[in-house]
């Protein structure tokens, strides 16, 4: 225990948190510096010369018509006109290739963080033990002011995107457990009999069950998650990771107004289309959906020649 | 419970089955075999059962009755390990599941026991045909096989057709169907039905029990039904295990139950209960006091009534199928004017099957001085109900105050 007699407190021991933490990181870098230096490969692979790559490859506007089809799909043809205007709203302010930097470092993090968070939110749901332990890492991860964890993770990862990944990923991961523990745990209680009581495995459960009447409430979070991410990719843009959060911080560095506001808007544009679009998924009305979901006409009916009996029930609500 | 032992033909055995909720269940258990009440350990935890015994023979309608909070949802649970009881046996068709490792459960789940929910617990991600499949579906069977079979469950309940829609599609009654085509599809010789009609009104309620008690009586399944419903229970269990605080404090059947509560709880009860509609015939009939042969004459009938005080006689033939009723008056007539045969002198006389509930029988009753008939298939005479048998019937043992006996002697 030290006694320093440095606090203002009367008789209370400066305790350097702010140092262990520094000690510990310290001591990340220096002796899993090449598991770090593996993630940092991998992450730039992944989002710079693939993802961006492919998102860079095709003609701006061909690309734009792309995502407004796919809107179309999810949703209907309306939020697939206005992806058109926002998409070519982008192009007409010149912020199209760091847009889709932008756009690719964030699929990346949303990808990472639900390959961790959805398992992480089912056992946090499984387990009231498990659950009391994530909750409080996650409000660390969520409310630590977003700026703090760009120091750490550049000493581990310096500068780049591959820390603009990380620090995104940490920011934008709580939501994604949240969501989906939740949804889970609201599934009714009922229903989770009925499959034990008809001597379903625990995966049964999981897969046929709780999953799929969870997913609504997990797309909500999948939404959370991807504009978090979106808010945390310009700050990024501070330790090098490029896209509209690099023109952001070149703004400010120069003064500069007028490019500010258009990364900014760009920027609004993005986050306007995931939004939407993650939103109507979780909602299941658009078309795609309905492909999907088509179910296939049972035997019975086709083969049913007699007319509809009278002896069959009326159907309320058909 | 010695009766039962060595009785490996039972469907459900349950021998002495305790489950507690708290944190040491275990110690709450020990407690209350040394004599502490419910109350006593409430500040512990929820005693929910507590030394639950009793057997239930194959092809039974075993029904468990009590009031919310008497512990009937967890005792049924306890009978495929949902909430695994503390301490006790649960033998399912000779086989102790409080014994026997997770795995080994589940596949006891799976080929032997099925449930049905209060609110239906369908899975509403999935049509009417892949819910009734479920059972199937997590057995491995192929998915023409679980189809097949899926919709001739559904055709048993009346929704043959229905298997591509899906439950928000369908009302309550509907519902339910479903959810009980999803237990007749899986097959099993045991069903467990959890306060199964409760949630549906009155009309659709009836119009299931009926439907339960016809598939009952083709398929020939053991069931143990949870209500809170007297009548429902009366209507449906061949016997009827009353619980309150988690103890089990009466079983029997419908008739031991009215005629005999065990304590002032049960006949609180049953006072409620409309003995019109849950007492049948055959339960109340009597032997008839005495029989004329149809062959006989009036002479004979005028010296069996006033050898048994009686002024009306059941007729039948000599295979005992029930030809009619002769009355005094007529009799006495036919005699003076020297009749030999009974002929213009035989009334027709209402006569019910034994399962007819006693409100059916009420009109008739009035109408007819000499009472009704009970006769079987065939026709054949099994006994009769005087007007007087059908009054004490429907009357509660319980005495009451709001009737008063009066006798004045006259002076003279």
């Amino acid at each position: 225990m030290m006694f320093a007699g440095e606090t203002e407190g009367m008789g209370i021991p400066r305790v350097a948190v702010g140092d262990w933490i520094e000690t510990g990181f310290n001591w990340a870098r220096s002796n899993l510096g090449e598991v770090f230096a593996l993630m940092r490969n991998g992450l730039e692979t992944l989002t710079e010369d693939w993802l961006e790559t492919l998102l860079t490859w095709p003609d701006a506007l061909v690309l734009s018509v792309i995502f407004a089809l796919l809107a179309w799909m999810v949703r209907d043809w309306k939020l697939g006109v206005l992806t058109l205007v926002l998409m070519v709203s982008i192009i007409a302010m010149d912020q199209w290739d760091n847009a889709m930097a932008t756009l690719a470092l964030v699929l990346v993090a949303t990808g990472v963080a639900l390959v961790i968070a959805i398992p992480v939110g089912v056992l946090a749901a499984k387990s009231d033990r498990v659950s009391s332990a994530v909750r409080p890492i996650m409000d660390l991860m969520q409310t630590m002011p977003a700026l703090v964890w760009l120091v750490p993770v550049v000493t581990l990862f310096s500068i780049g995107v591959p820390a603009g990944v990380v620090a995104t990923l940490i920011f934008c991961l709580p939501p994604g457990v949240r969501f989906t523990e939740l949804g889970i745990r609201q599934v009714d209680r009922e229903v989770v009999e009925a499959g034990h009581a008809f001597g379903s495995t625990p995966g049964q459960i999981l897969f046929r069950i709780q999953l799929p009447l969870a997913v609504k409430t997990i797309m909500a979070g999948v939404n959370q998650v991807i504009m978090l991410a979106l808010s945390m990719a310009v700050i990024a843009g501070f330790v090098g990771a490029g896209g509209l959060g690099g023109e952001v911080a070149r703004a400010i560095g120069s003064l500069d107004i007028a490019l500010g506001f258009e990364a900014g808007l760009s920027v609004v544009v993005l986050a306007i289309y995931l939004d939407r679009v993650t939103a109507a998924v979780g909602d299941g009305s658009g078309i795609l959906t309905k492909l999907l979901r088509r179910r296939r006409p049972a035997p019975e009916q086709v083969s049913a020649t007699e007319p509809a009996g009278t002896d069959v029930p009326t159907v309320k609500n058909a | 419970m010695s009766a039962f032992e060595n009785n490996p033909a039972s469907a459900v055995r349950v021998q002495n089955v305790y489950k507690a909720f708290g944190k040491r269940p275990e110690s709450m258990v020990k407690r209350l075999k040394d004599g502490a009440t419910r109350e006593e350990l409430r500040s512990q935890g929820t005693a929910a059962v507590i030394d639950a015994s009793f057997d239930v023979p194959p092809g039974e309608i075993f029904v468990v009755m009590g009031l919310s909070g008497s512990g009937k949802s967890t005792l049924i649970r306890t009978l495929n390990g949902i909430q695994p009881a503390t301490s006790g046996s649960v033998e399912i068709f000779g086989q102790d599941i409080t014994k026997v490792n997770t795995r080994r459960l589940r596949s006891i789940r799976r080929e032997k026991i099925s449930m049905v929910f209060q609110h239906f617990a369908l899975m509403p991600h999935r049509t009417v045909g892949q819910n009734a499949a479920y059972s199937l579906e997590v057995r491995g069977v192929n998915r023409s096989e679980r189809e097949k079979r899926a919709n001739d469950a559904l055709k048993l309940v009346g929704l043959g057709g229905y298997g591509g829609m899906r439950p928000d599609e369908l009302s309550g009654g509907m519902r339910q169907r479903v959810g009980l085509a999803r237990a007749l599809a899986a097959e099993t010789e045991l069903m467990l039905m959890d306060e199964a009609f409760s949630a549906l009104d009155p009309l659709i309620r009836k119009e299931m029990q009926d439907q339960l008690l016809e598939l009952q009586q083709d398929l020939g399944k053991t069931i143990v039904f949870i209500t809170h419903d007297l009548n429902e229970a009366m209507r449906l269990g061949n016997r009827i295990a009353m619980m309150r605080d988690g103890r089990i404090v009466q079983i029997g059947t419908t008739e031991q139950i009215l005629n005999d509560p065990a304590n002032d709880y049960v006949a609180q009860f049953i006072q409620d209960v409309d003995r019109t509609r849950v007492l049948t015939a055959g339960e109340i009939k009597e032997p008839p006091v005495a029989l004329l042969g149809a062959e006989q004459g009036p002479r004979a009938a005028h010296r069996l009534m006033r050898q048994h005080q009686t002024s009306a006689l059941c007729v039948v033939n000599q295979s005992r199928v029930l030809q009619g009723v002769v009355y005094e008056h007529d009799i006495a007539e036919g005699v003076a004017a020297g009749k030999e045969t009974l002929a213009g002198l035989l009334k027709p006389m209402p006569a019910a099957r034994e399962e007819t509930y006693l409100a059916e029988l009420m009109t008739a009753a009035s109408e007819h001085a000499a009472g009704l008939a009970v006769i079987d298939d065939a026709g054949k005479l099994l006994g009769v109900i005087p007007r007087v048998t059908l009054l004490n019937a429907m009357a509660d043992p319980t005495p009451t105050s709001s009737v008063q006996t009066i006798h004045q002697e006259v002076a003279a």
